[in-house]
């Protein structure tokens, strides 16, 4: 591909083969799995010709479409975070986990999980089959909301104490997390274990409903917050110099990273490694400017899910693996290798 | 008057680091700050420059510095900090645009050109920031910090912090010698942190000196400049010298009995004479 002065990929090409991936992923993704679908049997429900076979429309309209949609989403929230928060943080290794987001969400639904039959029957009473979702979301976005208490005491957010009170927060939710495994019973570990190695195995369009809201909106709002972060990069300080009200872009990236990552985690478990790999890899080929890393983020990590996704169901068929097992396993070496490649970040 | 500190007393913890500063800048004058390591320079600069909470006062155009909304402070007061690192792969074009927040991103925009050029950075336009020398990112954050300003109406100030230290002596004339001519030719303040004697001698209209949080000289480079102050205020022996150009050179002594200086904190600050 054509690279400008500055060894970069072009906004435009780039943006039609990023769409062209994405479409062939999104194909690949719909017609592949224990039910083979092919392009006639896609067209003939779309254009609702009776000659479709009842079985193939039920899969691609129930199973496939919500898995794919959903996959799609939970990837692009989770790479734009990653980005929001790298430029935030002024530091490329930011990731939704590292604020503690990921693991107040999946210590919550943990929680539903082990203790639902006994101190939260309420709450399963309440919610009903959405109780681990909403469970995750609550449990994501309240972690946030902590660590952002915590380093906001004197008024002014210092980058330093977030960062260190979501190191706190991990590490207590992870003992949390492993006290509750210790209570288990078996048939409870199964699914949780399943939980905490993410998946989309179940997705349909309850899924959907619940965390497509809030993380549409995510990503609508990143772009507002392009140019400051841009500033970002530059220092703290340089931010307020340049006229933006810093305090209040903080504030916005953490909610939005809240809500898309809560979401995410809430109607897939934990997946790890998009937030990471693909703002790297966008700004590697394309600049690290927020206007061009957030759409692309978003548009890569979407098909990097849904293509791992793809492959996850058909490597051990008829068993399928977490997804986020295949994404530390493809995403793992990818970074070490990008890492020792790589002088500047 | 453009910029009007009134009284101004930073603490950092229980110490405090500056004290009691008074200092006015009109339109068209350059004022450079000096004084040895630790004198408060640079905390003075931030409290000015609304990075750090301050007692006192500090109006900028007439009007004290916390009611101005950022966005219009920004487009007539920059700052450009001690050091600004750059961890990301932004281009050297890239960083100078962000001092020119609003302005479309597309078209090619003749301030920035024109500051690149001035500054010697032009040719490094599409250089990735991270990996350049100290002096060239140094000369790209002036630039970005003078984009932001340079074609704002109305008063405008600038805060420059050690703005010249990286840079080698043709680079740092090159430098210096655009913020006098921003500041002559098109009115800017200026109050720059310095620490290289004779460039203050050579550039700058008014000299301010700290020692230990206050300030306790003020006035022209002779006036300034003086063995006695030298040694009072650094704690080493110079001559000074008359140029030809006009105005005064500081040699250093060679000076056997001469200690590394240890600032005495003077809660008084009595005037050094």
């Amino acid at each position: 591909m054509v690279r400008d002065a500055a060894g970069r990929l072009g906004f435009a090409p780039s943006l039609v083969v990023a769409l062209s991936a994405a479409a062939v992923v999104a194909l690949v993704s719909i017609t592949s799995g224990a039910y083979p679908l092919g392009l006639t049997d896609i067209l003939s429900v779309i254009t609702g010709r009776e000659a479709s076979d009842p079985v193939a429309s039920m899969v691609l309209l129930e199973v496939r479409m919500p898995r794919f949609l959903l996959g799609f989403l939970v990837g692009a929230v989770l790479a734009v975070s990653g980005a929001l928060l790298q430029g935030l943080f002024r530091n490329p290794l930011a990731d939704p986990g590292l604020i503690g987001v990921s693991a107040g969400a999946s210590l919550a639904a943990i929680a539903v999980i082990v203790l639902g039959n006994t101190w939260l029957g309420g709450w399963l009473a309440m919610t009903g089959e959405w109780a681990l979702p909403i469970a995750a979301f609550l449990g994501g976005s309240g972690t946030v909301l902590l660590a952002w208490r915590i380093a906001n005491r004197s008024g002014q957010t210092a980058v330093a104490t977030l960062l260190l009170a979501g190191i706190a927060i991990n590490a207590v939710a992870g003992a949390a997390t492993g006290l509750l495994t210790f209570y288990a019973t078996d048939e409870e570990l199964r699914s949780l274990t399943f939980w905490t190695m993410g998946s989309l195995g179940h997705a349909d369009w309850n899924d959907l409903l619940v965390g497509a809201p809030f993380m549409l909106l995510a990503l609508l709002a990143a772009p507002w917050l392009a140019r400051p972060l841009d500033a970002f990069l530059l220092g703290e300080s340089v931010v307020g110099h340049l006229g933006y009200r810093t305090d209040t872009v903080k504030r916005a990236a953490i909610l939005v990273v809240g809500l898309g990552v809560g979401a995410a985690v809430a109607v897939s478990g934990l997946i790890g490694f998009v937030g990471l790999v693909v703002p790297h890899l966008v700004r590697q080929l394309l600049g690290a400017s927020h206007r061009v890393v957030l759409p692309f983020s978003a548009l890569a990590g979407g098909t990097l899910l849904v293509a791992a996704d793809s492959l996850a169901r058909v490597v051990v068929t008829p068993a399928e693996l977490p997804i986020g097992l295949m994404m530390a396993l493809i995403g793992g070496p990818f970074f070490l290798a990008i890492l020792l490649r790589t002088k500047v970040i | 008057m453009v910029l009007a500190v009134e009284n101004v007393s930073v603490s950092l913890g229980r110490s405090r680091v500056v004290n009691g500063i008074d200092c006015q800048i009109r339109a068209g004058e350059l004022l450079m700050l000096l004084g040895p390591n630790g004198a408060g320079k640079s905390t003075l600069l931030r409290a000015v420059s609304g990075d750090i909470p301050y007692q006192g006062k500090v109006s900028f155009s007439g009007r004290e510095l916390g009611s101005w909304p950022p966005e219009s402070l920004a487009r007539q007061r920059a700052v450009m900090p001690q050091r600004v690192e750059v961890n990301f792969p932004l281009t050297v074009e890239e960083v100078v645009r962000l001092g020119r927040p609003g302005k479309a991103s597309g078209r090619r925009d003749p301030v920035v050109d024109q500051l690149m050029n001035e500054l010697d950075i032009g040719h490094l336009r599409h250089r990735l920031v991270p990996g350049l020398s100290g002096g060239e990112q140094q000369r790209l954050q002036l630039a970005r910090v003078l984009a932001q300003i340079l074609d704002s109406p109305g008063d405008r100030l600038l805060l420059l912090d050690e703005c010249t230290s990286a840079l080698d002596p043709a680079h740092q004339q090159m430098a210096l010698a655009l913020v006098r001519s921003l500041a002559r030719d098109e009115g800017m303040a200026v109050l720059a942190v310095v620490h290289d004697l004779n460039l203050a001698a050579q550039f700058a209209d008014r000299l301010l000196v700290m020692k230990a949080g206050c300030l306790i000289h003020e006035g022209s480079a002779w006036e300034v400049l003086t063995p006695d102050l030298l040694q009072t205020v650094y704690g080493f022996t110079a001559r000074v010298i008359e140029l030809e150009e006009g105005y005064p050179m500081v040699v250093p002594r060679r000076d056997r009995s001469a200690r590394a200086y240890t600032a005495p904190v003077n809660p008084n600050c009595r005037q050094a004479s």
